[in-house]
């Protein structure tokens, strides 16, 4: 099935098989998401991109694109909803951004500032999160993991190699790798890997890369969320047709 | 010329760098004493607030005692209270300490730390008492504005001061917008 369906009052023509966010970004419209790559199979999981349909909140990465359908994305709640999880987000880890060498590269900070958070709002709860740092060229901090499973999603689909995989529920769920030792050394995994470019945080970098490009020239400090998330799905559709 | 609007700050567990920021202001600062004057601030050393102030801007996360009394006396007093740069807004670097125990911390610093001499953990009743974790400003009073940036640059300054003053919604623009 394809035909046009209504984002907010913009009519968007949509391919079969599209999700409502694929025909939004394909379109030019912007939906605010962090667990969300084209490459990979959608995980639902931020829900960043909730959007109403018919009064209902559905996640538009995986909401399947439909004739005539009116989506809901732009309102003053939607905005605040996506601001508070946001912000949730933020004080369930350790986000030190002054101290993080991701900063102004990050996807959780880009979103925060594209949403307007100026303050956590909620109690910042502190956790003792464990860190790797046992590989030679790959760090794990999870201090900044926000648990999208992007890294776990890539590993597996994209590197081939199942690196990574969610512990445990809801607050106190974390992200294992997978090696009897628990630790990256045993593992396969290597600085190229697409997991390692695809963490939004600076939960997984790559050692010694860290300030290659100074603070206050770096993506997020030139440009919006959406006009980079907007550009690099133009130029990958341009390429995919 | 009316009643300039009554301003006071002060620095808790932060590095003075939101008020070098301020004062980065530069030459924009002779334009906002014509509508703001200071109280009790760092920067004319005044240390207590003498009448109550319209607006307190507070630099840095809570980490003792005194910190939380005058993070309090700062909320009585002032009628709008912010929360300056990422320390206040978050804990920000002084609450990397919080994944530790303060007894590991003060070991740390006074017991194994590099080159110590009779080494031990200072005690002196004059010593403010730590507090176990370095909290921001929300956790203990209302705050009512947020000055996010480490520090805020001084174009967020200038533009939030010259909102309020006008009465107006003093939210940045997304560009302004930086917690680094």
């Amino acid at each position: 099935m394809s035909g046009t369906f209504f984002l907010d009052d913009q009519e968007i023509p949509f391919r079969e098989g599209q999700t409502v966010l694929e025909a939004a970004l394909a379109a030019g419209r912007f939906i605010p998401h962090l667990c969300w790559r084209p490459e990979l199979e959608p995980h639902s999981s931020c829900r960043l991109c909730t959007v109403l349909i018919s009064g209902r909140p559905f996640s538009a990465c995986t909401q399947p694109a439909m004739k005539g359908q009116r989506v809901v994305c732009d309102t003053p709640q939607l905005k605040d909803l996506r601001k508070a999880v946001t912000q949730m987000l933020f004080v369930e880890g350790n986000h030190f951004c002054p101290a993080c060498e991701r900063s102004g590269s990050c996807r959780l900070q880009a979103a925060a500032y594209h949403l307007g958070m100026q303050d956590s709002h909620f109690p910042h709860q502190f956790p003792v999160r464990e860190r790797d740092s046992s590989h030679p060229e790959v760090n794990l901090d999870r201090d900044r993991c926000i648990r999208c499973e992007l890294c776990v999603r890539a590993s597996r689909q994209l590197d081939g190699k199942n690196v990574f995989g969610i512990h445990g529920r809801g607050v106190t769920s974390r992200l294992e790798v997978n090696a009897p030792s628990g630790l990256l050394r045993d593992t396969a995994i290597a600085a190229e890997d697409q997991a390692v470019a695809f963490c939004p945080t600076g939960a997984l970098t790559v050692k010694r890369r860290g300030f290659e490009l100074p603070i206050g020239e770096r993506r997020f400090d030139r440009s919006d969320l959406a006009t980079e998330v907007l550009e690099a799905f133009a130029a990958k559709e341009a390429r995919h047709g | 010329m009316a009643e300039r609007l009554r301003v006071a700050t002060c620095s808790l567990a932060g590095c003075f760098g939101c008020h070098m920021s301020l004062l980065d202001l530069d030459e924009r600062l002779l334009g906002l004493l014509e509508v703001v004057e200071f109280d009790a601030s760092p920067l004319n050393d005044l240390k207590r607030i003498r009448r109550p102030a319209d607006l307190g801007l507070v630099e840095g996360g809570v980490c003792n005692a005194e910190n939380v009394r005058v993070l309090r006396e700062f909320r009585s007093h002032c009628r709008v209270l912010v929360a300056v740069g990422e320390c206040a807004i978050t804990g920000g670097i002084p609450s990397m300490r919080n994944g530790f125990t303060l007894k590991q911390c003060l070991e740390e610093a006074f017991i194994r730390g590099q080159g110590t001499e009779n080494a031990h953990i200072p005690d002196d009743p004059e010593i403010p008492l730590l507090l176990n974790k370095v909290r921001p400003l929300h956790h203990i009073v209302k705050v009512d504005h947020y000055l996010p940036g480490c520090p805020p640059a001084p174009d967020a300054f200038w533009h939030f001061l010259t909102a309020l003053v006008a009465g107006q919604d003093p939210s940045l623009p997304k560009e302004l917008i930086r917690f680094d």
